[in-house]
């Protein structure tokens, strides 16, 4: 398999079309099977909660009159009873309310630490980074029952505040390090100017760096965004009550009941849930690209 | 430097106020930009790791404070098989599903690093698995895991005539160990592909060519040019996929709930299991705390392992 990787890379690499051995359908061999192959095999999960979706229940559960792969007559049944019956709308304003929440919380502060970091430059400031850096790689599984204690202990168990405080936690190292990432790339001539004309450092920060950082915030916005909305643990181990549990808990602890599950039901509650990060993805896709290998590279 | 500029500014021009003032004050500022992102951090992530190390060697209970016991809770895990179970299939987890990211993820990132048409679009459709939340996509595998309906058995059985039974993919302890581990690989594709992507793009094409003009076989340049470029990057993700792979929560407990018979726990849903839902908190927070060893040294090892030549690619990072 390997062998047959780097083959692959060369093709690209080099100009493919000086190669000899490098013919059509050795392409199509190398490059295109194993290429439709893999997006078949990321890709169907989703083709199959969309499909089964749309799918009134006699379909569903019958795979010898109806092909599995079709639908003969969709519906709108289950996700008319995901809307209309259970309190899907609620949690997915809960989930939006703590996933903006955080975002802008951990935007908030990751921009001040990064300019504090990167621009202000004091003794330490490298250290500080590197710490920050490693909270990063604290795992939630470790954290959540210590913070469980916490939560209870400021009176915020049950609330979403609760997560919108906690989320952070996460958030803030990643956008830390984007931003100090993209801080780094304007110029610093260009807030020595600004001194030079007697403006403050907040006056900087405001009318210089911020807008020439926009693409980072962006970056960062829509990754603690997409992180906070698909966040599990903490939301399933600090919120009890229905109405407050947000959209990925609520499927799991409220939509699946008794020995029948309703798989109408749940995979259209799943493809709504999936629909605001992928809708909000396909808008930025480079964003998320350059952030996700950023992130990494930093 | 603001300080200095400050007198010469001229207080006749514009009187700042005492506010503006403090905020030109360097070590003022510092302070003010550092503590909402230091402030956060300490109390909900620095404060709890200690206090589940406290609580690790406590019996503390949900509505009861605890008292300290010791190494009592260690004990009982060390002589608790379901514990050791929980290693057990956390340590195999990990390195399959490992082996199997990093072994697709690069295969693919060599795949797509090639020229074709419609490239952007089909590398923003090889992330999705990784934005979409796990959970929801975990759901959509219990449902084609399912004993009954499950579309891979149905495939195999009605339309290639392979198996003349249904598979039970969660039924038994091993296929649902491996059925979880196959779930875990398919969301881990993307994010080790696209970030070995992104190493890839940075190798110049002119080491190839200098390769291939030294009549360098296509492995001879995978293994002397492409791979040793990648291990800076490579020990990077590597690190991450396998902290956030040993730690895992989500899947396990969407798909299985650690059954059939406790098969299939790992650490972090012991830990939720014993600590949250049995109310455990001191027994939950040992599990917890017990994952740290095994995560100091795989990260350790994957990072020095294979970070020795991290300033081979001469990028001035960090």
């Amino acid at each position: 398999m390997t062998d047959a990787a780097a083959q692959s890379t060369n093709v690209g690499s080099a100009t493919p079309d000086t190669m000899a051995w490098d013919s059509r359908a050795r392409r199509v061999m190398m490059i295109y099977l194993p290429l439709s192959c893999f997006v078949l095999i990321l890709l169907f999960p989703f083709y199959w909660m969309a499909i089964t979706s749309f799918k009134p229940n006699a379909e569903l559960l019958n795979y010898r009159e109806h092909n599995p792969f079709w639908i003969s007559s969709p519906t709108l049944a289950h996700i008319k009873h995901l809307l209309f019956n259970t309190a899907y709308p609620t949690w997915l304003k809960t989930t939006m309310f703590v996933a903006i929440g955080s975002t802008f919380l951990s935007l908030f502060a990751s921009t001040l630490a990064a300019y504090a970091i990167e621009r202000l430059r004091f003794r330490g400031s490298p250290y500080v980074g590197l710490g920050i850096y490693l909270a990063y790689l604290v795992p939630p599984s470790i954290l959540f029952i210590p913070l469980a204690t916490v939560i209870v202990q400021f009176g915020l168990f049950d609330s979403p505040m609760a997560l919108i405080l906690v989320y952070p936690t996460f958030l803030v190292p990643f956008c830390t390090w984007l931003l100090i990432g993209y801080f780094k790339s304007i110029p610093y001539e260009l807030e020595e100017c600004a001194l030079v004309d007697g403006a403050t450092r907040l006056q900087i920060l405001r009318r210089i760096t911020l807008p020439l950082a926009v693409p980072g915030l962006i970056s960062a916005g829509i990754f603690s965004f997409t992180l906070s909305w698909n966040e599990f643990i903490y939301a399933l181990a600090f919120i009890q009550s229905g109405a407050n549990k947000t959209v990925p808990v609520a499927i799991l602890t409220e939509l699946v009941t008794g020995d029948v599950y309703q798989w109408g039901a749940l995979m259209a509650g799943s493809l709504l849930g999936s629909l605001p990060v992928a809708l909000f993805y396909s808008l930025f896709v480079d964003y998320y690209v350059s952030s996700l290998t950023g992130a990494v590279k930093e | 430097m603001s300080v200095t500029t400050l007198p010469s500014r001229g207080v006749a021009l514009r009187q700042p106020g005492w506010v503006a003032r403090l905020f030109d004050y360097k070590p003022f500022l510092i302070v003010m930009c550092l503590t909402p992102a230091i402030g956060l951090l300490t109390v909900f992530l620095t404060y709890p790791l200690g206090l589940g190390v406290w609580l690790a060697f406590t019996d503390t209970t949900i509505g009861q404070r605890g008292i300290y016991i010791g190494l009592e809770n260690f004990q009982y895990l060390w002589t608790d098989p379901l514990w050791w179970g929980a290693v057990f299939y956390s340590v195999f987890y990990t390195g399959i599903a490992t082996i199997g990211k990093f072994a697709l993820g690069f295969w693919l990132a060599l795949l797509l690093n090639n020229h074709f048409p419609l490239k952007s679009l089909l590398r923003a459709i090889v992330l999705l698995p990784w934005i979409v939340p796990t959970v929801l996509s975990a759901l959509a595998f219990w449902w084609i895991y399912d004993p009954q309906f499950s579309i891979i058995s149905y495939l195999l059985v009605d339309v290639l005539h392979i198996r003349t039974t249904n598979i039970d993919f969660l039924g038994n302890p091993w296929s649902a160990r491996f059925s979880l581990i196959a779930a875990n690989i398919w969301r881990g594709i993307p994010f080790v592909a696209i970030s070995l992507l992104a190493g890839l793009q940075t190798i110049s094409p002119s080491l190839y060519e200098a390769a291939m003009l030294d009549g360098a076989s296509a492995w001879q340049r995978f293994r002397y040019i492409t791979f040793p470029m990648m291990m800076p990057i490579l020990a990077i993700v590597m690190t991450f996929s396998i902290i956030f792979t040993f730690t895992d929560f989500q899947l396990v407990y969407a798909i299985t709930r650690g059954g059939p018979v406790n098969s299939t726990h790992l650490l972090a849903t012991l830990a939720f299991q014993r600590g949250i839902a049995g109310g455990e908190l001191g027994e939950g927070a040992a599990i917890a705390v017990s994952m740290v060893p095994f995560l100091v040294f795989a990260t350790l090892f994957s990072y020095f392992g294979l970070a020795r030549r991290k300033w081979q690619q001469g990028e001035a990072n960090d």
